[in-house]
């Protein structure tokens, strides 16, 4: 049987193949920090991290992320003490708040890949994330501020 | 870096008495009268810490449902370790709502919020007053109320470390979760009883009457007006913990998902579920008959829901049905014909709504006349949260959990739907992942509840995609907007008349007649704060082809995108400063008169009292001031840049908003900054107001040049975020700079979640004009003047 590796716990997956990995982990685990918002992958409320890389989960099969890491919000740190999830908090991000764990992974995926993204590569990586409520400005600010170090 | 918490300087009325001049007034006036007992308040409440009586204002609260309820017994109760619960019975949908009201509490009582629990409450109104949580009406309908909880709750604490203590009431204070001895020159005496020690004596005490509470001053407030207080929710949002609809789970729940007909009132006329129930997963598909009735309210619009055993499942199964549907009549709705139909009919003259002087005269009269048509598609609220509702049936009772913004309204219909009586259904609330209007209609919890029963009851969580979100919605009006103005031959406006054509919500709730009713021309239409001589304001007939609900800021999107958008094309005209030429036909200070100004006899005022809340020009002026001089309205731009302005008064609140448009080689345009002031007096959390403007310009963005819901043989054309675009980070206004007026002590509290949208369109339009010439009168308007 086929494992995937969720919030460091091996998960046997035996769904259907094309199932996407949203599902597995939002129905299956339980794991309902994943937000459903377009299923069209043009939205980024899905997103986790496959191997420490973000991906958007409505858009990869829960099959192909078998013998992979896949890491959600609720794993994203033991305590929530993410750099990320700090500045979130100081700069009081959030409105509705749906949309959060999924620009969380977003930004925590660019930082470990980037320590010190420009402004402009904040932008590029963040707007395939959408927000209706339109926390942009602090969204962006967050990053920043999680990638001085809080 | 951390300045959305910071209590920046906030800009006072010019005009303004401070609120400490005004508290020593009143103190001096209640000490004259009271000569004894002013004395002993007197003795231990310096100015600094004074409390005084409020007079209780009316609001649209009496006009709503249930109205209010201020009985601290079923808002607050203490633990004896000194826990404070709150019972919160609004919803959250992203304005912050869920802390700003238990704050009032809070404050008012002397607690610590640190010590504060929050309890959502269900749908219940008899028990907690009105929850529709729309109209931007929390605070400013509950306000009142919930200082009321409060008072009375830190009277009663006192009351109770009075009796422990034996002594004066007057000489027991509640402050700090704790109450302190004062000895009789007021100083403490260092003795003291915590809440959770009186909490016990504290709730048998008598609830006092409302005319017998102290109330703090602004100056005693320890969390109101200081923006210092994080939203609740804030660590679990952040750690995926927070409860939205969908993150309901229980034992045994089933999955759903429904086909729906595409055009408003189809219907199935044959289905095969074969394929789909050969499906993995899925279990059962059922026929759900829909609402045909006229009006339909929000009824249900029917069709084929497939269970199983993940959401996924029930999605490919419904992938898998085979259904014919007959149409009907709204099959004939097609965008581009209605549009043109619309200004057909915005070139007539249409009902007269109001009328002030002889406007026809005027233009007879006129030197040179302007006349414009604005036109706007319709929207969908989209938020991020697609809907949904799980559902449980058992022992005769149901339990229904939704992210929805009227829960006792649900609830209601719920019963109806299911043949139950009301007490045997419970509606839940959980966080809302977005509202924007859309979670106030529950069409989606009775079909929940319909599949349940349709199960035997077992639990079920109906899903709705966000293709069905998007094309099953109760959509944001569509509107041909007519600005005519006559001018004299010294360039004043003598003569304005504003011909208004959507079709209108009532649609929902009564017979279409095609005409709009008294909350739509409320919204910046009838009572446009002009001091013109002679007005005329009209409405079209529209028919309405889809269901018509609110959307965040509602019909001021389509009026104040018309109304000022003219202001400045006719400054513009005239060769007048846009900001000077609007301030010039607001004209002098004054509260407007509705009567002498011919406002309809029906004429609503978002629902509160006129005389409570009137217009007041004076107010709107000084936020037009103001955001033009914090946006450095005049200042000298580079080439292809340029600012806009807008303002209204709406939900009695009064908001002005500047763009900067700069506009790139390509044609492509950016919104670099904006600047936007509001007045909506008395404000309890200044942090979430600036997170709802800074948010309202973002939504104002999308709604101007990104979004819009076409119909093609009376199916919406959009299906998700790919073709209903939103903005993003790589388009959005970049920087929001938000200045909150500190008005005078008095001020009632206005509205805040919708306020400052509508006015993003004028503002932005007026900006890329200032920039390019290029102007745009229909939204959306895309992003390039190429």
């Amino acid at each position: 049987m086929p494992t995937i590796t969720v919030n460091g716990t091996a998960k046997e997956f035996n769904g259907d193949a094309d199932m996407p990995l949203l599902w597995f982990l939002r129905d299956d685990l339980n794991l309902t920090g994943t937000k459903y918002g377009c299923g069209a992958g043009v939205c980024g409320a899905c997103t986790v991290h496959i191997d420490g890389v973000a991906v958007r989960s409505c858009q990869t099969s829960a099959a192909s992320a078998a013998g992979k890491a896949v890491t959600t919000i609720e794993g994203l740190s033991a305590d929530g003490e993410h750099p990320v999830q700090k500045a979130w908090r100081q700069l009081s991000v959030p409105q509705c708040g749906y949309c959060q764990a999924g620009q969380i992974m977003q930004a925590s995926a660019l930082l470990s890949k980037n320590r010190a993204p420009t402004d402009e590569q904040i932008v590029e990586e963040m707007a395939g994330n959408l927000c209706r409520c339109g926390c942009y400005q602090r969204i962006h600010e967050a990053v920043r501020l999680a990638a001085g170090g809080v | 870096m951390l300045h959305y918490f910071e209590n920046e300087a906030r800009t006072a009325r010019p005009s303004a008495s401070t609120a400490w001049i005004e508290n020593v007034s009143r103190r001096g006036v209640l000490g004259g009268m009271l000569s004894g007992a002013g004395l002993v308040l007197a003795m231990h409440t310096s100015p600094a810490n004074a409390l005084e009586p409020l007079k209780p204002y009316p609001t649209g609260a009496d006009g709503m449902p249930h109205k209010t309820v201020a009985d601290p017994n079923v808002f607050i109760a203490i633990d004896p370790d000194g826990t404070l619960t709150i019972v919160t019975h609004r919803a959250e949908m992203g304005t912050g709502i869920r802390t700003s009201l238990p704050m009032v509490i809070a404050d008012e009582m002397g607690a610590d919020w640190a010590r504060v629990k929050l309890v959502q409450a269900p749908g219940d109104e008899p028990k907690y007053g009105n929850q529709d949580t729309d109209g931007s009406r929390s605070m400013r309908h509950f306000i009142q109320p919930m200082r009321q909880c409060g008072a009375a709750m830190r009277h009663m604490l006192e009351a109770a470390a009075a009796t422990t203590w034996g002594v004066d009431a007057k000489l027991c204070r509640a402050g700090g979760h704790k109450v302190v001895l004062l000895d009789k020159a007021g100083k403490e005496t260092g003795k003291s009883l915590g809440f959770g020690e009186l909490a016990l004596a504290a709730m048998k005490q008598p609830v006092p009457a409302q005319d017998k509470l102290l109330y703090k001053t602004p100056s005693e407030f320890t969390l109101i007006g200081k923006g210092t207080t994080p939203i609740v929710d804030l660590h679990d949002i952040t750690t995926g913990k927070a409860q939205y609809g969908s993150d309901v789970r229980l034992p045994g729940m089933k999955y759903a998902v429904m086909a729906r007909p595409a055009v408003l009132g189809g219907k199935v006329k044959k289905f095969d579920s074969a394929k789909a129930l050969k499906i993995p997963g899925v279990e059962s598909v059922h026929e759900i008959e829909g609402v045909f009735k006229n009006p339909r309210g929000f009824g249900i619009l029917g069709g084929i829901a497939v269970v199983a055993t993940s959401t996924y499942a029930a999605m490919r199964g419904r992938d898998a049905l085979e259904i014919e549907w007959e149409d009907g009549p709204n099959a004939s709705y097609e965008s581009v014909a209605y549009d043109k139909e619309m200004t057909e009919t915005a070139s007539k003259p249409g009902k007269v709504i109001r009328n002030q002087g002889d406007p026809d005269a005027a233009f007879a009269n006129a030197k040179q006349v302007f006349s414009a048509d604005y036109h706007a598609q319709h929207l969908v609220p989209a938020a991020l949260e697609p809907l949904v509702s799980v559902a449980r049936i058992a022992d005769g009772k149901l339990d229904v959990w939704a992210p929805i913004q009227s829960p006792y309204g649900a609830r209601k219909d719920l019963a109806e739907a299911l043949k139950m009586p009301i007490e045997n259904v419970t509606v839940n609330v959980t966080l809302l992942g977005g509202g924007f209007g859309r979670k106030s209609k529950w069409d989606f919890m009775v079909e929940a509840a319909l599949v349940s029963q349709k199960i035997g009851g077992a639990p079920v969580m109906l899903q709705w995609t966000r293709e069905d979100d998007m094309r099953h919605c109760f959509y944001h009006t569509v509107s041909v907007e007519r600005i005519e103005a006559a001018i004299d031959d010294k360039g004043k406006v003598t003569g304005w008349r504003h011909r208004t054509v959507a079709p209108s919500i009532i649609s929902t709730f009564k017979e279409d007649d095609g005409y709009s009713f008294p909350i739509e021309y409320g919204m910046g239409f009838v009572n446009t704060p002009f001091e013109i001589p002679n007005v005329r304001c009209e409405n079209g007939k529209a028919m309405a082809h889809t269901r018509i609900g609110w959307y965040r800021s509602v019909s001021t999107i389509p009026h104040t995108f018309a109304v000022q958008s003219a202001v400045t094309e006719i400054a513009d005209q005239l060769g007048r400063d846009p900001k000077d030429f609007l301030l010039e036909l607001i004209g002098s200070d004054r509260k407007l008169d509705p009567k002498a100004l011919g406002f309809p006899e029906d004429f609503w005022n978002y629902g509160d009292p006129y005389e409570a809340f009137p217009i007041d020009t004076a107010r709107l002026k000084h936020v037009i001031r103001l955001a033009a001089e914090k946006a450095g309205w005049g200042k000298k731009l580079p080439a292809r840049q340029g600012l806009g302005i807008a303002a209204h008064c709406a939900w009695s609140s009064y908001v002005a908003t500047v763009v900067h448009v700069s506009i790139d080689e390509d044609g492509t345009f950016r919104v670099p900054e904006v600047t936007t002031a509001i007045d909506c007096g008395l404000y309890v959390n200044p942090e979430r107001i600036r997170s709802q403007l800074e948010g309202a310009a973002v939504m104002g963005m999308s709604n101007t040049v990104y979004s819009g819901i076409t119909f093609k043989g009376g199916a919406v054309e959009q299906s998700n975020f790919t073709d209903f675009a939103i903005a993003r980070m790589s388009n959005y206004p970049k920087k929001v700079n938000v200045h909150i007026v500190d008005a005078p002590n008095g001020t009632h509290s206005g509205g805040v979640g919708e306020p400052a949208v509508a006015p993003f369109s004028a503002a932005l339009c007026n900006a890329v004009y200032a920039a390019s010439k290029k102007r745009f009168r229909s939204m959306p308007t895309g992003d390039t003047v190429a």
